[in-house]
C-alpha cells in the first residue's frame, strides 16, 4: 500500500497547478479547466483520507462533488456562449460588462 | 520497491505531466484532451484507493459527459485559439511564484503539520464498490441525494434559459 501522503502531496501539486492555471490562462475555457482541475485534485485527497480512514463518508462526498461539478460546467458553459453570442469575443480581459 | 508503488510512480508522473500539457497547449482542443487524460489516471488512482465505483463514475461523468460538453462548446464557438493578449505583464510571473508558495503552504499543513495517520486499516470486501455506496446515499445521505437532483434540474433549465434566442433578436 502506497502511503496516504504520497497522494494527497500529488492532491496539493494538482490543486495548484489548477489554480495556476486560473491566473495565467486569458481563455475561459481553458479557466474552467483548470477548476475542473482543482475539484479533482480535492476528491483525490478525499478518497485519499477515506481510505485511511476506513469509512465511505468521504466517497459519497466526492459523488456529491462530481454531480455539483456537471451542473457548474452546464451553465458556466452556457453563460460562455451567451457572452460569445452578444460580445462576438471570449477573452476574460474583454468582460468587463454586466450587461451585453 | 512494489509493484504498487512503481504503478503509483509512474501514474503520478503521468498525472502531473497531463496536467501541464492542459496548461500550456496553445490550442484549446489539445488542452481538453489532455485533461481527459488527467482524470483517466485520477480514476486509476481511485482504483488504487479501492474506490471502484467512484473510478468508473469519474469515467463517465467527467471524462465521458463533461469533457465532450466542453470539446463541442470550444469547436462551437471556434475558440481553438485566442489571440495572446498580455494587458499585465507582470502577472504570469507573479501568478508562478504564488503557485510555489501554494503547494508549499498545502503540502507542509498537509503533511508535516497535521500529518494523516500512517497506519491503513484493510479494507473490506466491497469497500467502496456499487453496493456500499448505495447503501449510504439512500440511508444517511438520503437528503442530500434529492436535493443533488434539485441542482441538476436547475442547471438544465438554467442553461437552456441562457442560451436561448431573445425574442428582439
Amino acid at each position: 500500500m502506497v502511503p496516504v501522503t504520497y497522494y494527497i502531496v500529488l492532491a496539493a501539486l494538482l490543486f495548484s497547478m489548477g489554480a495556476l492555471g486560473v491566473l495565467v490562462r486569458r481563455n475561459p475555457l481553458i479557466v474552467f479547466m483548470s477548476i475542473e482541475l482543482m475539484l479533482n485534485a480535492a476528491n483525490l485527497a478525499f478518497v485519499a483520507f477515506t481510505r485511511t480512514l476506513g469509512t465511505l463518508n468521504g466517497q459519497v462526498f466526492v459523488f456529491f462533488v462530481i454531480a455539483v461539478a456537471a451542473a457548474e460546467v452546464a451553465v458556466g458553459l452556457a453563460l460562455i456562449v451567451a457572452i460569445f453570442k452578444t460580445r462576438r469575443s471570449i477573452n476574460v480581459d474583454e468582460m468587463n460588462f454586466l450587461k451585453g | 520497491m512494489t509493484i504498487e508503488l512503481g504503478l503509483f510512480l509512474v501514474l503520478a508522473l503521468a498525472a502531473i505531466a497531463t496536467a501541464l500539457g492542459m496548461l500550456f497547449s496553445r490550442n484549446a482542443v489539445y488542452s481538453a484532451l489532455f485533461l481527459v487524460l488527467n482524470f483517466a489516471t485520477v480514476a486509476v488512482f481511485y482504483l488504487l484507493l479501492s474506490a471502484p465505483f467512484l473510478a468508473m463514475a469519474q469515467i463517465t461523468v467527467y471524462a465521458g459527459a463533461i469533457m465532450v460538453l466542453f470539446l463541442f462548446v470550444i469547436m462551437l464557438l471556434g475558440a481553438e485559439q485566442l489571440q495572446p493578449a498580455q494587458i499585465l505583464p507582470w502577472q504570469r510571473p507573479a501568478a508562478t511564484v504564488l503557485a510555489f508558495l501554494l503547494v508549499a503552504e498545502s503540502v507542509y499543513l498537509l503533511v508535516f503539520r497535521d500529518a494523516p495517520q500512517a497506519r491503513v486499516a484493510p479494507a473490506e470486501e466491497l469497500f467502496g464498490g456499487p453496493q456500499a455506496i448505495g447503501t449510504a446515499l439512500f440511508s444517511q445521505y438520503l437528503l442530500p441525494f434529492e436535493i443533488t437532483s434539485a441542482v441538476l434540474l436547475v442547471a438544465m433549465v438554467g442553461a437552456i434559459v441562457m442560451t436561448r434566442k431573445e425574442k428582439g433578436d
